[in-house]
């Protein structure tokens, strides 16, 4: 009965996100391709990633973490440092006379002009990205995830922005670039499929995005649903019982830091991507904030909540918004505050608005499909009366 | 030597300015048990209205004016942001202080375009002064003693007043001394305000010291005045003043050293080193979860 | 002579100067239910977090089905500082006196086991707490569920990707089994924190009976409850006991329960033990009923 409720859910999910996927080509390949709507399609799906790698550790497990800028930031620079083509590399390191990194991997197979190098190219960067991401987070999970929550966070803080200055470390130049932006690596845009003369026959940019975005929540959402994911959330309810019910407190908390950080590596992988440039300077306290904001928007422990919310973010903030960025005259009447800065405002006095008076955020701690559920329940039960 | 002199003085002067946001830091937490991420803005937010008021006011006026409006706005920050929380779990409090400080900090960017803004010269604070043939401004030599002095007036306040038996019954226990008919409310209101009024007197001497002001002033050196409180042992304001001097120290040796790009990596490496080794800090007292 | 489940072999746990529990020593045998009582404020509970690995005892042995399971003795600044009984016995160079029989297979060693609670729960021990500690905002099947996770077959990789579908089947079944078993079935989809109070008691029993115990450790599983529910609770833990063939190990405040149902009893008061044997026994013995009572008065002169 239960298998068998899962399964028609897994499936309807599955053709949700294929239905999606379709709609997004479909749309890049009619509309203009210039529109904010992809910028914002883009780095929505991106913020989408790293928002549930969040959740997953912040509503699932509990453990109030702040160091996701920082493991974005380990995953967008191993993604560049490695798919960087060697040819490129004397002008983007032209600082420093060269990478110390010789090889890329998309030439490897073949160069990132070629199907097969960029798409296994991309593909390995960012699984390695995630890695070093995850190794680091296995480092700094020993000692750190002993402390209790705030603590925790200010640690994790602590050590995103330690991680930020050794990127930055001048003696460091010839791997990361010192402080300087590393370019030319393979974006979305890489992914538009071109005929001979070099125009875009099939744009895949945003779709690429969604793609791989969604591949990873997915895995996500299957290891939140699997007995993994039941241990996490019995640490957050009492990590005392938890821990009495045989449930090993270090090692699983290490795994969910540790998984969390693999995804926000491969998140920052993408982002790299949908920036075009990858720089040291972008991954601040700030931007862990703003994915923050997204997960509490959300609804803490709900990844559709993130998912949802890290779309209407972006969009508010880097399009609908932008009109209050500038300044407006109806007639000859100047509206008044309406100028550079003023969208952050509103902004943040939005955000106050949900952190206050609506704690749950959108979805609270439940999931789409239980919105769903919750009326065929109901039916349920009237028929088993009526039986 | 008279490098080391200089720095040794900038330090001391640095780790007093710390101490004075420090303290606002220490005694929220000892009450509330949260991270006032914002405390660092109202720094910043102090500094702004010194900018702005001592352009249109005399010093004489603007300066009293400064350290009300500062008041003020930590009152109600936590009126506003924090008082209707007080029954949520801990997470949602310090995610509204984030909230805050995003607010304040995007507030500040738009009032000052994003500018820098130079903060007006303080008569006498901002004059040079020898000392063993160092050159450095009167705030570096005043700060240590208003420190100090402060310091001092506080601790009476703590120890030899009603409203600080309170604030230390409060900071014990949290409901019992709303059950024995301490008004909290009122009490961390009271904390809210010194802690906002010592933020407003530290932007004062650090300003005149580092004159540019943007939106993310307050940012770093709240952290690191964070930093220093718990090295101090978070709810101990001693253990506070002594921590923010060290790390004004080691700030400024490292600030003049090679490494200067590691000198915040220096204070959270030595933040986490503290956490994991002795999470009391030098003067904390240990709690223990009863089972 | 029963095999025997649990000893405690002067335990001692000192916070700071104060000794919370004082060279408790005591044995449950195979089958046994044994109730510890005592004034509040007595250790009781201390005692039962230093059986299970919540408090590392600052002094003690503890051997669960004759393996030692927790062995310290008192080390750095407490060395200085201990005023509990026995400091030399479980130190390194330790030679017990003639006579003295021990179940100390390392004595003379200084050796140290502390497991952590998920260990001794892996070994077969598992508790209630005093103040109900379930999942609560998990669905009652989702806390047995839990109980269940320790002793499957799978890693985070395998059950991600569904290739545990079988213990994932496996888990739920029994799960689902012992919620028919406690009447619980047809509350499985409710959030156990809106359960009533009696029901919450008796799912973090079946909670703790997934993780498929030998002891059953239950701190004041009658806490709140009513003489009747009392009553049904006495009833329920013989049943259990003759179900999953349970050794039981309580700590009680209502008499009429511990009386009906131990087989015997161990009286604690201000850490140290002040009496055991069976009900009758301690029910007589003057040291309890003063321990209880008070001294009148007049006997004080």
């Amino acid at each position: 009965m239960i298998e068998k409720k899962s399964k028609k859910g897994a499936f309807l999910a599955l053709a949700f996100v294929a239905a999606l996927l379709i709609l997004v080509i479909v749309l890049e390949n009619t509309m203009k391709p210039t529109h904010m709507l992809f910028t914002v399609l883009k780095k929505g799906a991106v913020y989408a990633l790293v928002a549930t790698s969040m959740n997953l550790l912040n509503g699932f497990t509990g453990l109030f973490s702040l160091g996701q800028a920082g493991f974005m930031l380990l995953g967008a620079y191993t993604y560049a440092i490695l798919t960087i083509p060697v040819a490129d590399k004397d002008s983007v390191y032209y600082l420093y006379g060269g990478s110390t990194v010789k090889f890329s991997l998309p030439d490897l197979f073949g160069g990132a002009d070629t199907a097969p190098g960029l798409i296994l190219g991309v593909l390995l960067a960012l699984i390695l990205g995630g890695c070093v991401a995850a190794l680091v987070a296995w480092l700094i999970g020993l000692p750190v995830l002993r402390l209790k929550s705030d603590y925790l966070a200010i640690a994790t803080l602590g050590f995103a922005e330690i991680i930020r200055a050794v990127f930055q470390w001048d003696k460091l130049g010839p791997v990361t670039n010192g402080a300087n932006a590393l370019k030319n690596f393979p974006t979305f845009s890489s992914f538009n499929i071109t005929n001979a003369n070099g125009e875009v026959v099939l744009r895949l940019s945003t779709f690429v995005a969604f793609l791989l975005s969604a591949i990873c929540i997915t895995i996500i959402v299957l290891l939140i649903n699997s007995s993994y994911g039941r241990a996490f959330k019995a640490i957050r309810e009492d990590d005392i019982a938890a821990e009495a019910m045989g449930i090993n407190l270090a090692k699983h908390k290490r795994l969910a830091f540790c998984i969390s950080s693999f995804f926000a590596g491969v998140g920052g992988g993408l982002f790299a991507m949908f920036a075009n440039q990858a720089q040291a300077k972008n991954f601040t306290t700030a931007m862990t904030y703003e994915i923050l904001l997204i997960v509490v928007i959300g609804g803490i422990g709900s990844i559709s909540g993130s998912c949802i919310a890290s779309f209407l973010y972006v969009a508010a903030s880097e399009w609908w918004l932008r009109f209050l960025d500038t300044e407006t005259y109806i007639g000859s009447f100047k509206v008044p505050f309406l100028r550079n800065g003023f969208r952050m405002v509103v902004f943040s006095v939005i955000i106050m608005i949900v952190v206050l008076f609506f704690r749950k955020g959108i979805m609270g701690d439940k999931e789409l499909p239980d919105l769903f559920r919750k009326r065929a329940k109901t039916k349920g039960k009237a028929g088993a009366e009526h039986a | 030597m008279q490098y080391g002199i200089s720095v040794l003085l900038s330090g001391i002067s640095l780790g007093g300015q710390y101490a004075l946001i420090a303290i606002g830091y220490t005694m929220v937490y000892g009450i509330l048990r949260l991270i006032n991420f914002a405390h660092g803005d109202v720094f910043m937010v102090a500094g702004l209205m010194m900018v702005y008021l001592s352009a249109a006011l005399p010093l004489g006026a603007a300066l009293p004016l400064v350290l009300l409006l500062t008041v003020l706005l930590g009152f109600a920050i936590e009126r506003a942001a924090y008082k209707p929380l007080r029954s949520a779990p801990r997470m949602s409090v310090m995610i509204s202080a984030i909230g805050v400080s995003y607010l304040l900090q995007n507030l500040a960017t738009y009032v000052t375009g994003g500018l820098p803004q130079m903060y007006p010269e303080l008569p006498l604070l901002s004059q040079n002064v020898s000392i063993a043939g160092v050159t450095t401004k009167w705030v570096t030599v005043v700060t240590p003693f208003l420190v100090i002095i402060l310091v001092l007036a506080l601790t009476q306040l703590i120890n030899h007043t009603k409203v600080g038996m309170a604030m230390r019954a409060v900071a014990k226990d949290f409901e019992t001394s709303q059950l024995m008919g301490i008004k909290i409310n009122s009490v961390i209101s009271i904390t809210f305000v010194i802690g906002s009024a010592l933020a407003a007197v530290g932007s004062m001497l650090y300003f005149t010291n580092y004159q540019s002001i943007v939106p993310l002033s307050g940012a770093l050196p709240g952290l690191r005045a964070f930093v220093a409180a718990v090295f101090g042992g978070i709810g101990s304001i001693p253990g506070a003043v002594v921590g923010a001097f060290i790390i004004g120290i080691s700030e400024t040796i490292i600030k003049g050293s090679n490494w200067s790009v590691f000198s915040d990596a220096f204070t959270f490496a030595l933040l986490i080193i503290i956490l994991v080794v002795k999470p009391t800090g030098l003067f904390g007292e240990k709690a223990t979860d009863k089972v | 002579m029963p095999e025997n489940v649990l000893s405690m072999e002067h335990v001692t746990m000192q916070f700071g100067g104060v000794v919370a529990v004082n060279d408790l020593s005591l044995r449950v045998d195979q089958g046994e239910i044994v109730a510890l009582i005592g004034p509040n404020g007595a250790g009781k509970t201390t005692a039962f977090n230093c059986i299970t690995g919540v408090y590392e005892p600052t002094n003690g042995l503890v051997t669960f089905k004759g393996e030692p399971m927790i062995r310290n003795h008192p080390q750095g600044k407490m060395a200085k500082e201990y005023k509990g009984s026995e400091p030399q016995m479980f130190t390194e160079g330790y030679v017990p006196a003639a006579g003295e029989q021990t179940a100390d297979p390392f004595a003379g060693t200084g050796k140290v086991v502390s497991p952590t609670p998920d260990h001794v729960t892996k070994l077969g021990i598992a508790r209630t707490f005093q103040n109900i500690r379930l999942f609560s905002a998990l669905t009652v099947f989702e806390n047995v569920l839990i109980a269940k996770h320790m002793r499957a077959r799978q890693n985070f990789l395998s059950a991600t990707f569904r290739l545990n579908a079988k213990e994932e089947k496996r888990m739920r079944e029994e799960s689902m089994a012992l919620l028919e078993e406690q009447n619980l079935a047809h509350l499985k989809d409710e959030v156990a924190g809106s359960l009533p109070y009696g029901i919450q008691r008796r799912l973090e029993i079946a909670r703790a009976l997934a993780t498929e115990p030998k002891l059953l450790l239950l701190d004041e599983p009658a806490a709140g409850m009513n003489p009747q529910e009392t009553q049904e609770l006495t009833d329920f833990i013989r049943q259990i006991r003759k179900e999953y063939n349970l050794t039981v190990f309580m700590i009680e405040h209502h008499m009429d329960l511990v009386m009906q149902i131990s087989d015997r009893i161990y009286v604690l008061d201000f850490g140290s033990l002040i009496a055991q044997g069976s009900p009758a026994e301690v029910q007589n013995n003057p040291r309890v009923i003063e321990a209880y009572l008070g001294v009148a008065d007049d006997a004080e002169d």
